[in-house]
């Protein structure tokens, strides 16, 4: 099966900059991706080149099989961080305006948010907002759907319904690209690219990602005293609650640090978000400055 | 010291952004404000630094000059240095010269932005310019450090250097109170209070919460049909099925984590006012 949305050793150069270094990235049908990096680390100019808005420097990138072009773009549904949606019109106007542009059928909203469809966009919560940009997304029937953040600043009921119609439309078929900063949406998608420096460093389900990576855990009455003492042996600890949590440190540097200082000191199974740090501290990948 | 309100109500005309809100915030802690967008994460946060006067309730809090608190739009002034806006926060709050850059100069180097220092404020980064609005916010050393959503939006990197820095003022004895809408994050503050329609739905330390749940949780791979469906949502490649009553542990129920705790409350409330949650605005 063609996948939708393919690059092979893709690669993008600014100049001296190699913004995106040799990437390949498939997304198929029925599959939810999520594409993770650091800001800096290539994700939107691999996806301007998968959109077909920016030529790539090497390598070469088919949609639906396809280079990419106008044709290829109608395929799409895109839903940007802000939503592109007009505050002063109404759901309704909204989808209509988008069916007058763009053509193809019009949009519709789902049942439980009839009742709002004459409500200026500007004056709906923000749940209710992404679902009314979803509906527009989706009026075309898109193969392929991209996506930025496409849960942020919703509670998390909201949240659980907007992935529901991001899964429907996978179930039927379509396939979708989501970029995010927030391992709660990785942690939804099927499978994740991790990108740093221009480069995929990581890629599979959460737990192949996550693999044996270990984390030292530090469990103390006095965690501030045992905080400052594991920076200032040049150690990172992160809290999480009253424990420590350090990436990158055996449980051996961790007790030399501590010293006298009464603590458990154990050793856990890393999430993704310690994985995904340690991935792009290996690589060097600072942001742009 | 603990700092706090109690049974706070505020109105914004017929809207009531809180009602009956209580919430501690002692020193030393990290506590996390949940919910989603108009929950009143904001508007409780306000009322905790004094920008904003509740209709009922009591607010403790110390002096304004022992607060630090950073606005969800952001509290840097674009048309200073990085430099500029923490020597002008220092002499805003009466920190000593030499004190201050000691550590002003600490913070950016561990924050990652000590390259940064001469560059204007406006022409940061996301990331950058929240951490720079954190270093601000917590360089005088404040006894109540308020954070609104420090983190949204904001790239995992930026975001662990954000959270080096609420660990350090946690660690020097700092009550700090931050808002957030992610339940992942929400995790890593030691005390919780969950918000949904400026009302408290959970309250506690992240394990309390969890393990308060009420009824069972089933996961099903099939799409629950007909009244399940209402008490249900999709998690991954499978389905949650809430039901109110107690069952034995059978096969197919989960020990729910925090996002289901917080779904199934979310879930109650919507199941018990007869409407969507978000609907009727």
């Amino acid at each position: 099966m063609t996948p939708l949305a393919q690059s092979v050793g893709v690669t993008r150069r600014f100049g001296h900059l190699v913004a995106v270094d040799g990437v390949n990235l498939q997304v198929n049908r029925g599959e939810v991706v999520g594409l993770l990096g650091a800001n800096g680390a290539g994700k939107t100019t691999l996806i301007r080149m998968l959109l077909g808005l920016l030529p790539a420097s090497d390598g070469h990138v088919r949609l639906f099989g396809l280079h990419p072009s106008r044709t290829t773009r109608r395929r799409i549904g895109y839903v940007p961080q802000g939503l592109g949606l007009y505050d002063d019109l109404t759901p309704d106007e909204n989808l209509a305006f988008a069916q007058a542009a763009f053509g193809g059928q019009r949009g519709t909203l789902p049942p439980t948010l009839r009742p709002l469809a004459a409500v200026p966009v500007g004056r709906l919560p923000l749940g209710v907002q992404r679902r009314v940009a979803f509906a527009q997304a989706l009026a075309h029937g898109p193969d392929l759907l991209v996506l930025d953040e496409p849960t942020s600043g919703v509670d998390p009921l909201a949240r659980a319904r907007l992935w529901e119609t991001i899964r429907d439309a996978a179930d039927a078929g379509a396939g979708a690209l989501v970029t995010t900063h927030h391992m709660e949406e990785a942690e939804e998608c099927d499978r994740l690219v991790i990108m740093a420096d221009g480069r995929v460093v990581a890629e599979g389900t959460v737990a192949e990602i996550v693999g044996r990576a270990r984390v030292v855990v530090v469990e103390t009455e006095e965690w501030g005293r045992a905080f400052e003492a594991i920076e200032a042996a040049g150690l990172s600890a992160a809290l999480v609650g009253r424990t420590l949590r350090v990436i990158d440190a055996s449980v051996q540097d961790v007790e030399r640090a501590l010293g006298s200082l009464s603590a458990e000191i154990s050793d856990a199974a890393a999430t993704l978000e310690e994985r995904f740090l340690e991935l792009t501290v290996a690589a060097g990948s600072t942001e742009a400055a | 010291m603990s700092w706090g309100v109690r049974d706070l109500d505020v109105r914004f005309g017929e809207h009531r952004a809180l009602q009956g809100v209580t919430l501690e915030t002692p020193n030393g802690r990290v506590t996390g404000v949940v919910g989603g967008d108009g929950a009143g994460k904001t508007t409780l946060l306000r009322c905790l630094v004094g920008a904003l006067t509740p209709d009922a309730g009591q607010v403790r809090r110390p002096d304004s000059r022992r607060i630090g608190y950073l606005a969800s739009s952001s509290g840097t002034y674009p048309d200073l240095s990085v430099e500029e806006n923490l020597a002008f926060a220092a002499m805003a709050y009466g920190v000593p010269a030499a004190e201050a850059r000691t550590r002003a100069d600490e913070y950016l180097e561990r924050a990652g932005l000590a390259a940064a220092r001469d560059r204007l404020a406006g022409n940061l980064s996301g990331g950058m310019r929240q951490k720079l609005g954190v270093i601000r916010a917590m360089l005088h050393r404040p006894e109540l450090l308020v954070l609104d959503e420090p983190t949204t939006g904001i790239d995992p990197v930026s975001r662990a250097d954000l959270w080096w820095l609420i660990a350090s003022a946690a660690a020097e004895g700092a009550a700090v109170v931050l808002a957030t809408a992610y339940l992942d994050e929400a995790e890593r503050a030691s005390w919780l209070l969950v918000l949904n329609d400026g009302r408290t739905l959970a309250e506690g330390t992240p394990e309390q919460i969890a393990a308060g749940v009420p009824g069972t949780i089933r996961v099903s791979s099939r799409r629950p049909l007909d009244e399940a469906a209402r008490r249900s949502w999709r998690r991954g490649a499978t389905w949650r099925i809430w039901s109110p009553e107690t069952a034995r542990a059978e096969s197919g129920t989960v020990r729910p984590d925090l996002h289901d705790a917080v779904t199934v409350a979310a879930l109650a409330d919507e199941l018990d006012g007869g409407v969507e949650r978000g609907d009727a605005a």
